[in-house]
């Protein structure tokens, strides 16, 4: 997969929209629990969150490599808002040709130990369980569950959290991660429809992983610009401080952790196009791995090429680290994705890792 | 963004790529009997063969016995190899770099005569650069050449060079004797030689690692002749030239791929179904290898592209030696084994081996300390 140019268009222009409109003040009045409704709209109106959709969804038909580079931007600016949420949630709901929404989605259940089941009742359904730190489910205007149906997984969409028990909860970066639970809620016939077309929870929470390492993948190309940017700026000993060698290996190390978790992160994203199975669950594992290594070693020395500054709530880097050190957890940290990589490849035998790591 | 960031875009192998790697596994099946544990052992015949391939000077211009193919089909042949253990030391420094060299800097008499035969897996270069007091700092060099009637004189020692004893020529680094004048810069005078090994006045000493074995060399030079046409590029711009040299260097997969068969029997001793724990720290360097694995083939394609990847390299090759290092660390945690070079064990063995080996990934080649320096210059912060 090389780069293609209608990718490179895209996101410059997300870029130009986040650097106009994901100011730090933006991101900072978010985590007073107040949503970035101007920027979700401005978002909403280049049609990216749904892009992937099929046109007769309303969609574009567009490249997930495409949608997920577009990830990166957002979480190079820090962007509080539900965009990988809602590609995932359009994606799930539209397979089985439930509506999606024009307004800000969720999906779920995004942990791995979240049980939720749907029982007939009647003509419709009964939904019970709980879906546990949902991102953004107080400001979705759908959320979309994928659940254990009477014969298989199902597809249920909700208006809003239709008629869940909220209990409201945050990320250490003052995300909005809202449990909801479901006390035998009554849903209509066309509320819920069996999963289709690739779509299961497990395809869920590797889609999640990945959309979370490709945001970190963007984070840390922002720590690393600060990083970089203050060393250069800030005087110490009558010069900036790049110019000590203990700080230019220091830079040079949160250099090449950023480069490893940008390709990783597209290693990922490539396997999503091949529509193998197998390959693509290998791969996300080892994206969400690799991510999360680069991620703790990056933010660390972040932090100290900043000294007491970057500790600070008026100076932005937090915007990133505070991200970093939650999104690392999400959808499974990297020891849990590191150990799914060596079972895969362990199951497959010694003998077997070259072929695969070569396959494709 | 204001700060540059290193870009390694995802690329994809084109077809012939993908054909050719089944040609190399065969081929690797074929030459079972010669795999070993690394790519260090030295076989002239295993070399020739290759050269018959076609898999030696692979993306060189076909007039110079190259074979015109991607910088791609050259990766896949390269990795293939590494991992098999096949013993490729006779033909590595001539078609990882000295013959890229040439074919920047070389005269069409040198290309004429040098590149076809290093092709052919005929012709051992070795890496003339480091010495006894100029290591890291290449511009230190105090090997000095003298302008005579109808060449060069040459005094100085080289050290630490691989396979000098075994090569047949060095691509030698020194700089022009200024007289005793005062050098305009460290880099003034800087020159590159194709030194004959075999020419008078040369004295090469084995000087034997820390695992028994004679790779490294000192060579000592005394009054040793090379005619004019044998000076490579120009007087002066020697500098420039070991710079491309290093960065042929650097961009190779073999900084990360010479532990792979160690990884793979920790995978042997792991079994089936290993415990979550031992699952975990062999996945985090499964996927390391795969993250450097997909950005040594970005740098192959930006190669193929006709780019200088400098700071890229550096990158891989400072992630590449901190995986390697990390896998005789990580494999005496999971797999307690007390070192044993001669264990009919081949873990046992790998381990021994492995574990004396890792200090010399960060050294050869441009230490860490170095690299990072690239880094950081490649970031503006020098």
């Amino acid at each position: 997969m090389a780069i293609r140019d209608e990718t490179r268009m895209l996101l410059e222009s997300m870029n130009r929209l986040f650097e106009d409109h994901c100011t730090k003040q933006v991101a900072d009045a978010a985590e007073t629990g107040v949503f970035a409704q101007k920027l979700w709209d401005e978002v909403a109106e280049t049609g990216v969150p749904l892009a992937a959709l099929p046109e007769s969804a309303g969609g574009a038909d567009a490249e997930w490599s495409d949608l997920f580079a577009a990830l990166r931007v957002a979480g190079r600016f820090s962007a509080p808002i539900p965009l990988a949420e809602t590609m995932l949630a359009g994606w799930a709901a539209a397979s089985c040709g439930l509506e999606t929404s024009d307004g800000p989605m969720t999906v779920g259940p995004v942990r791995s130990a979240d049980k939720l089941t749907l029982e007939r009742d009647g003509n419709g359904w009964r939904l019970a369980g709980a879906a546990t730190r949902v991102p953004y489910a107080s400001f979705a205007t759908r959320t979309v569950l994928i659940v254990d149906g009477p014969d298989s997984e199902m597809v249920v969409t909700l208006d809003g959290t239709g008629g869940a028990d909220l209990a409201k909860g945050r990320n250490i970066a003052n995300e909005s991660r809202d449990s909801l639970t479901f006390n035998g809620v009554r849903l209509s016939a066309d509320q819920a429809a069996p999963v289709k077309a690739g779509v299961s929870r497990d395809a869920l929470y590797r889609r999640g992983a990945l959309a979370r390492a490709t945001m970190m993948s963007g984070a840390l190309e922002k720590a690393m610009d600060l990083a970089v940017t203050y060393a250069q700026e800030r005087q110490q000993f009558g010069r900036p401080i790049s110019k000590f060698q203990a700080v230019q290996q220091n830079l040079a190390v949160l250099a090449g952790q950023t480069a490893a978790a940008v390709a990783a992160a597209n290693l990922g994203i490539e396997a999503l196009s091949e529509a193998n199975p197998d390959r693509e669950a290998f791969l996300i594992a080892v994206a969400k791995t690799r991510v999360g290594e680069a991620a703790t070693l990056a933010c660390e020395i972040a932090h100290q090429v900043h000294g007491a500054i970057g500790f600070t709530k008026e100076y932005a880097l937090q915007l990133s680290t505070r991200r970093l050190w939650s999104w690392r957890e999400e959808f499974g940290g990297d020891p849990e994705w590191a150990a799914k990589v060596g079972a895969y490849a362990c199951q497959r035998g010694a003998d077997a890792l070259w072929p695969m790591l070569t396959e494709g | 963004m204001a700060t540059p960031t290193f870009r390694f875009d995802p690329v994809e192998m084109p077809p012939e790529a993908k054909e050719i790697r089944q040609e190399v596994r065969a081929f690797i099946k074929e030459h079972e009997h010669l795999m070993g544990f690394s790519r260090s052992s030295f076989n002239r015949d295993f070399s020739r063969a290759m050269g018959q391939k076609g898999w030696i000077g692979m993306t060189w211009p076909k007039q110079y016995g190259g074979h015109e193919r991607s910088s791609f089909e050259r990766y896949v042949v390269i990795e293939e190899m590494l991992v098999a253990g096949a013993p490729l030391s006779a033909h590595y420094t001539g078609d990882r770099q000295s013959g890229p060299n040439l074919l920047r800097f070389g005269t069409e008499e040198q290309k004429n005569h040098f590149l076809p035969r290093i092709a052919a897996g005929e012709l051992t270069f070795c890496i003339g650069m480091s010495e006894p007091n100029s290591g890291s700092d290449l511009a230190g060099t105090r090997t000095r050449a003298v302008k005579v009637d109808g060449g060069y004189k040459i005094n100085g020692t080289k050290l630490w060079t691989s396979n000098a004893h075994r090569a047949d020529y060095a691509i030698l680094f020194c700089k022009m004797s200024s007289d005793g004048k005062e050098e305009p810069d460290r880099h003034a005078g800087a020159t590159q030689f194709l030194l004959d090994l075999k020419a008078p006045g040369i004295d090469i000493r084995p000087v034997i690692n820390l695992l028994g074995e004679h790779h490294f060399n000192e060579i000592f030079l005394t009054d040793v002749f090379v005619p004019d046409n044998r000076l490579l590029g120009k007087e002066g711009n020697g500098w420039n030239q070991v710079t491309s040299e290093l960065s042929f260097e650097r961009s190779a997969p073999d900084r990360f791929l010479v532990l792979f068969q160690m990884l793979r029997e920790m995978l042997r001793m792991a079994g089936p179904t290993p415990d979550k724990a031992t699952a975990a720290a062999l996945g985090k360097l499964i996927s390391q290898l795969a993250t450097l694995r997909s950005m040594s083939i970005s740098i192959a394609g930006m190669l193929q592209e006709g780019l200088n990847p400098n700071s890229e390299s550096a990158v891989v090759k400072d992630l590449g030696t901190r995986y390697e290092q990390d896998i005789p660390v990580v494999a005496r945690q999971l797999f307690p084994t007390e070192p044993e070079l001669e264990a009919i064990d081949v873990y046992t063995s790998m381990i021994a081996r492995s574990t004396m080996n890792a200090p010399r990934f960060s050294i050869q080649g441009g230490t860490r300390e170095i690299l990072r320096g690239i880094i950081a210059r490649g970031l503006g912060l020098r």
